[in-house]
C-alpha cells in the first residue's frame, strides 16, 4: 500500500529528525508534491521543495541534496502553513475558564465603571503560552501562524496584538505585525453605554493626547496613561489598526479616520464590506472576514451573504479569512471557511491566498512568507488531498523546516478509546416510530 | 342517553383532554401541491444504508413511489441528475432557529425561560418566530425538517417542536403533523452555572441531580392523583344512574403543565433529548431515566460519548453530535474529530449530526463529511451510503418519524435533495429542495425576494 509505506517514512522521519533534531534543522526534500507556491508560478505539479536551515532554498524538479531527509509527497498538495485568522490562540485554553483567559487587561466590571480607563498599551502577547495543548490541536491542523489578539469586547481599545508563529519555540512573535485593536460597534455600545458617535469621540480625543506637537495643559481631561498616549502614538505615526465593524457607514468612517491620521487600517468583520467594496480596494485597505456569515446576527450585518468574499476580491480588495463564531479552540475551521467561499464565487486560487500569504503581506511577514519560494520560511503542510476540502487533512506540518507532532491531546483520546473491532457495525433496518 | 350519562362520557373526555389533549396549538401545516417528478440517472444514498448509482427517483402525490434503475417517466416532469447525488431531505435535531432568531438581540432572545432551574411547562413553539431569516439558509442546505429546542440554561428547559421547513405566516403552520414533543433536558455545567450565579440551587452537579429526581418524584406524585382520579371517576361511572350524586361526582386535580410534561416523558409521550457533554454525566442521566421509567432518544452535544459508544448503542440512545466542536468550556475538553465515527461503530450505533447553530445548520452535510473522513482514517469503515444516515434516519429516529421521513423508501414524505456534487464535500451545494414532493428551493432560480418578512427591503438586503 501506497500510504502505509508514506506513513512509515513520515514517521521514520518525526523519530529520527523531528523528535531528536532541535535547533538546527537537518535539510529536507519534500519530492513530487503538487506544490501551490502563491507565487507568480503559480501551482507546480510533480515538484520538488528543498528545505535548508529552516527555509526554502530551491523549488524545482529533479532536486537531489545528499543527507537530505526525502520525502516523497507523491503528488500531494503542499501548501504554505495556514493562518488560523484572528484568534486568542495560545492566550485563551478554555474560553468559560476565567482562569485560562488572558485576552484582556480589563477583567470584571472594569470595562462598565466610572473610572474606566482606556488601556491601548495593553499588550496581549507577554501571555502567550506556546505550549498550550490548544495550539498542538491546531497546528495539527495545518495552522501554522496566526494573529494573537486581544479581545475586549466593550473597551474600544482592545490592546496589542502579533502574528505569532505556533512553532513552541519562546520567540514566536513576528515584530512587524504589531496591531492595535480597536473594538466598535454594538459590542461597545453594549460595554460601556457608548454611541457609535462616542467611539469616535473617544477615538479622536485619544489621537489627539497621543500626537505630538498638541500638548496637554494642566487640567485637561485625560483619557490615556502616558503610557498609553505614547504607545498609541506609534500606531499613530503609520501602525497598523484593526477596526472591528461591520457597518458599511462605519467602515467608510474608519476609513476617513485612518486616512486624517495616516494610520493603516485592517477592518475585521466587515460583513456589509462588499457595499463598500470599491472604496476599500482604492484605499488598499484589506478585510479579515468570516466566510461562513450568511445571516445578520446584528442590525450591523444586516446583507451579510455568502458572497461577501468572492465580491470582495472581484474588486480587488485583499481579503482574510477568520473564524469568529466557534472561538480560539476551532481556529482551524477558516480552511473549510475557505472552502465554502470557493463553493460560493470565489476563485481557488484566491481562497489559498487568504489563507496565507495575504495574511503574510497585511501583517508585515516579508515578501517570502505564506509563501513557497526560495527565502520562503519553512513553514509547510503535506495535505492528504485538496487542502480546501473537508475530507482533506493535514499529514505533515513543519514550521522552520522542523516536522511538527502531528499528535494532541485529540490525537492521545482517539487512540485510547479505539473501539476494538475495526469495522463498522451492520446498519440496522430503518426503525419504525 | 340521559344527562348524567353525558356527564360521565364529558368528564373522562376531560380527563383524557387534561393529560393528553389530542394536540392543542394543532398543526395546520398542508403539503404544497405537487406534480410528479422523476429525477433520472442520480448516484442515490437512499438514508437505509443503500447507494444506486444511476438511478432514479420518482415522487408521486407528495410521496416516494420509487427508487430504481430506468423507472417510466409516465407523467412526471423530469430533472436529470446525471452526475448530480440524490439524498433524503436533511434533518437537525438541534436547532433554536426561530427561538434565538437572527438579527441576536434582545428581542429575539427567547430561547431560555432562565427563571427556574425546571420549566418544564413551557413549550418551545410558543417563542418560535417564523421569520427567522435562518430557515431559509437552512433550506438552502437542504434542510427539510428539524427540531427547536429550548436553550439548556435550565435542568429541564421545557417542550421542543418539530417543523417543516416551509415558510409560513404562523409556527402551526410549519409543525410537523403527528410528531412527537421533544423535552429538553440539560447536564452539567449550564444549568449549575446559571443558577449557581445566582446563589440558587442548583449550584453544583450533585444539585443538577436532585433538581431532576425531585422534579421527577413530583411528577410521580402527579402522575397517582390522576390515576387515582381516575378510579375515581371508573366507581363513580360503575354506579346506576339512580345511585349518582352528583355533588359527589370526582373533581380532577388541577393541571399542572410542568408536572404534565414530566408525566408525558414518563408515559413514553414525548422524546427526551438531553444536553450532556461527558461520558460519567451521559451514565448518571441514563439512571435517572431508570428510576423514573423514561427512555433518552438523544444526547446532544455528547462531546465524550464516544467514551460509552457500546452503552449508548446497547441501551438504543442516540449521540447527537458534532464533528469538530471542542473546548470552549471544561466539559467540551476531550472532543476529538471520530466522536461520531465511534458512536457509529457498534452494532446498532446511533450516530447524528446536529448543529445547535445556524451557521452549523446550513452545512450538516459538511459536518459528516469531516466526521466521515476522520473515521475511515482510524480505519473504521464508513462509506458515505453510510455516513448519510447520521443526517436523515438516524435523526428521524431520535425524533420518533422514523415511519415517516429520513429515508427515500416508498410511501415517506418526498423531502429530497438534488446535490450538484457528491455531497461529502465542502463545495458542494443542493441545487434542488423538495419538501413533500413540492420544489421547495432551487439554487438556479432563487426566489426574488427574501422569504422572511423582516429582511424585506432592507439596504444591502439582495435576496
Amino acid at each position: 500500500m501506497k500510504r502505509l509505506r508514506i506513513v512509515a517514512l513520515l514517521q521514520l522521519f518525526l523519530v529520527t529528525l523531528g523528535l531528536a533534531a532541535p535547533a538546527h534543522s537537518q535539510d529536507v526534500l519534500i519530492r513530487n508534491a503538487r506544490v501551490h507556491t502563491l507565487t507568480a508560478q503559480g501551482t507546480l505539479e510533480r515538484a520538488d521543495v528543498l528545505v535548508r536551515g529552516g527555509r526554502v532554498v530551491e523549488v524545482g524538479s529533479g532536486l537531489a541534496a545528499a543527507g537530505a531527509h526525502v520525502i516523497e509527497a507523491n503528488g500531494r498538495p503542499l501548501t504554505p502553513g495556514l493562518f488560523g485568522g484572528i484568534t486568542g490562540l495560545g492566550v485563551v485554553e478554555i474560553e468559560l475558564e476565567s482562569s485560562t483567559v488572558d485576552r484582556s487587561a480589563l477583567v470584571g466590571s472594569g470595562a462598565s465603571g466610572p473610572g474606566f480607563v482606556p488601556r491601548p498599551e495593553f499588550d496581549v502577547t507577554p501571555a502567550f503560552n506556546a505550549d498550550a495543548a490548544v495550539i498542538g490541536v491546531n497546528r495539527a491542523e495545518g495552522i501554522t501562524f496566526a494573529m494573537i489578539a486581544p479581545s475586549a469586547s466593550g473597551t474600544l481599545f482592545a490592546g496589542q496584538g502579533a502574528v505569532a508563529r505556533l512553532d513552541g519555540s519562546d520567540s514566536p512573535f513576528i515584530a512587524a505585525s504589531r496591531t492595535q485593536f480597536l473594538d466598535m460597534g454594538p459590542s461597545a455600545t453594549d460595554g460601556i453605554g457608548f454611541s457609535r458617535g462616542a467611539q469616535f469621540m473617544l477615538l479622536e480625543q485619544a489621537t489627539r493626547e497621543a500626537l505630538p506637537g498638541k500638548p496637554l495643559q494642566a487640567g485637561d481631561v485625560r483619557l490615556l496613561t502616558p503610557t498609553g498616549r505614547e504607545v498609541f502614538a506609534r500606531y499613530l505615526a503609520g501602525g497598523r489598526m484593526a477596526f472591528a465593524v461591520d457597518r458599511a457607514v462605519d467602515i467608510r468612517q474608519v476609513l476617513e479616520f485612518a486616512a486624517r491620521h495616516g494610520v493603516k487600517p485592517v477592518i475585521v468583520g466587515g460583513a456589509q464590506a462588499s457595499q463598500v467594496a470599491s472604496l476599500l480596494a482604492r484605499s488598499k485597505v484589506p478585510v479579515v472576514l468570516e466566510p461562513l456569515l450568511a445571516l445578520p446576527g446584528t442590525f450591523d450585518q444586516l446583507g451579510a451573504s455568502m458572497e461577501n468574499a468572492a465580491q470582495l476580491q472581484r474588486a480587488g480588495v485583499p481579503i482574510l479569512f477568520t473564524h469568529f463564531s466557534a472561538g480560539t479552540n476551532q481556529a482551524h475551521k477558516v480552511r473549510q471557511g475557505a472552502g465554502v467561499a470557493v463553493a460560493h464565487g470565489l476563485p481557488w486560487d484566491a481562497a489559498l491566498a487568504a489563507l496565507t500569504s495575504t495574511p503574510a503581506d497585511v501583517f508585515g511577514l516579508g515578501a517570502e512568507a505564506g509563501r513557497i519560494m526560495p527565502g520562503s520560511p519553512a513553514d509547510l503542510v503535506l495535505w492528504s488531498s485538496d487542502p480546501l476540502e473537508v475530507t482533506s487533512v493535514a499529514e505533515q506540518v513543519w514550521i522552520g523546516g522542523k516536522a511538527q507532532s502531528m499528535r494532541s491531546r485529540q490525537t492521545e483520546l482517539r487512540d485510547r478509546y479505539r473501539p476494538t473491532g475495526l469495522t463498522s457495525g451492520p446498519v440496522a433496518p430503518t426503525p419504525r416510530e | 342517553m340521559s344527562w348524567k350519562q353525558l356527564g360521565g362520557a364529558t368528564l373522562a373526555f376531560f380527563v383524557l383532554a387534561a393529560q393528553a389533549s389530542p394536540e392543542p396549538y394543532p398543526s395546520t401545516y398542508h403539503a404544497q401541491s405537487s406534480a410528479p417528478v422523476l429525477i433520472r440517472n442520480a448516484t442515490v444514498l437512499d438514508g437505509t444504508g443503500r447507494r444506486l448509482d444511476g438511478a432514479d427517483v420518482l415522487i408521486r402525490d407528495g410521496k416516494i413511489v420509487e427508487v430504481g434503475t430506468a423507472l417510466p417517466q409516465g407523467d412526471a416532469t423530469t430533472i436529470d441528475a446525471k452526475g448530480r447525488w440524490v439524498t433524503p431531505g436533511l434533518i437537525d435535531v438541534h436547532s433554536h432557529l426561530g427561538v434565538y432568531a437572527s438579527p441576536g438581540i434582545n428581542a429575539t432572545d427567547d430561547g431560555n425561560e432562565a427563571t427556574d432551574p425546571v420549566t418544564a411547562g413551557v413549550w418551545a413553539e410558543h417563542s418560535v418566530w417564523p421569520q427567522d431569516p435562518g430557515f431559509a439558509t437552512a433550506l438552502a442546505g437542504g434542510v427539510t425538517t428539524m427540531q427547536i429546542l429550548p436553550g439548556s440554561a435550565n435542568l429541564i428547559g421545557g417542550r421542543g417542536v418539530t417543523l417543516r421547513n416551509v415558510p409560513a405566516t404562523t409556527y402551526q403552520a410549519m409543525k410537523f403533523p403527528g410528531a412527537p414533543q421533544g423535552l429538553k433536558m440539560a447536564c452539567g455545567e449550564n444549568p449549575k452555572r446559571v443558577y449557581g450565579e445566582r446563589k440558587q440551587a442548583p449550584s453544583t452537579r450533585m444539585g443538577n441531580v436532585a433538581g431532576y429526581r425531585q422534579a421527577f418524584a413530583d411528577a410521580e406524585d402527579y402522575q397517582h392523583q390522576w390515576q387515582k382520579h381516575e378510579a375515581e371517576v371508573a366507581a363513580y361511572e360503575k354506579k346506576k344512574a339512580k345511585d349518582r350524586d352528583p355533588a359527589e361526582q370526582p373533581v380532577p386535580p388541577k393541571r399542572d403543565l410542568r408536572l404534565e410534561t414530566l408525566v408525558a416523558a414518563m408515559q413514553g409521550e414525548v422524546q427526551v433529548q438531553v444536553h450532556c457533554y461527558r461520558a460519567d454525566e451521559m451514565a448518571v442521566m441514563l439512571d435517572l431515566a431508570q428510576e423514573f421509567h423514561f427512555k433518552i432518544a438523544a444526547f446532544h452535544h455528547g462531546v465524550e460519548a464516544y467514551k460509552i459508544a457500546d452503552r449508548l448503542a446497547q441501551e438504543g440512545v442516540c449521540g447527537a453530535l458534532w464533528a469538530d466542536w471542542w473546548g470552549f468550556k471544561l466539559e467540551a475538553y476531550d472532543g476529538i474529530w471520530e466522536n461520531l465515527a465511534y458512536v457509529d461503530a457498534p452494532k446498532d450505533g446511533c450516530a447524528i449530526v446536529h448543529s445547535d447553530s445556524d451557521e452549523g445548520i446550513q452545512r450538516l452535510n459538511q459536518e459528516a463529511a469531516k466526521a466521515m473522513s476522520r473515521g475511515q482514517r482510524a480505519d473504521l469503515d464508513i462509506p458515505p451510503e453510510r455516513a448519510i444516515r447520521w443526517i436523515t434516519s438516524n435523526a428521524a429516529k431520535a425524533l420518533g418519524i422514523a415511519g415517516r421521513v429520513g429515508t427515500l423508501e416508498p410511501g415517506k414524505m418526498a423531502d429530497v435533495v438534488v446535490w450538484n456534487r457528491d455531497p461529502f464535500s465542502v463545495y458542494a451545494l443542493p441545487d434542488l429542495v423538495y419538501i413533500d414532493g413540492a420544489l421547495a428551493f432551487d439554487r438556479n432560480h432563487p426566489p426574488a425576494t427574501p422569504r422572511s418578512d423582516f429582511l424585506l427591503g432592507q439596504p444591502g438586503v439582495a435576496r
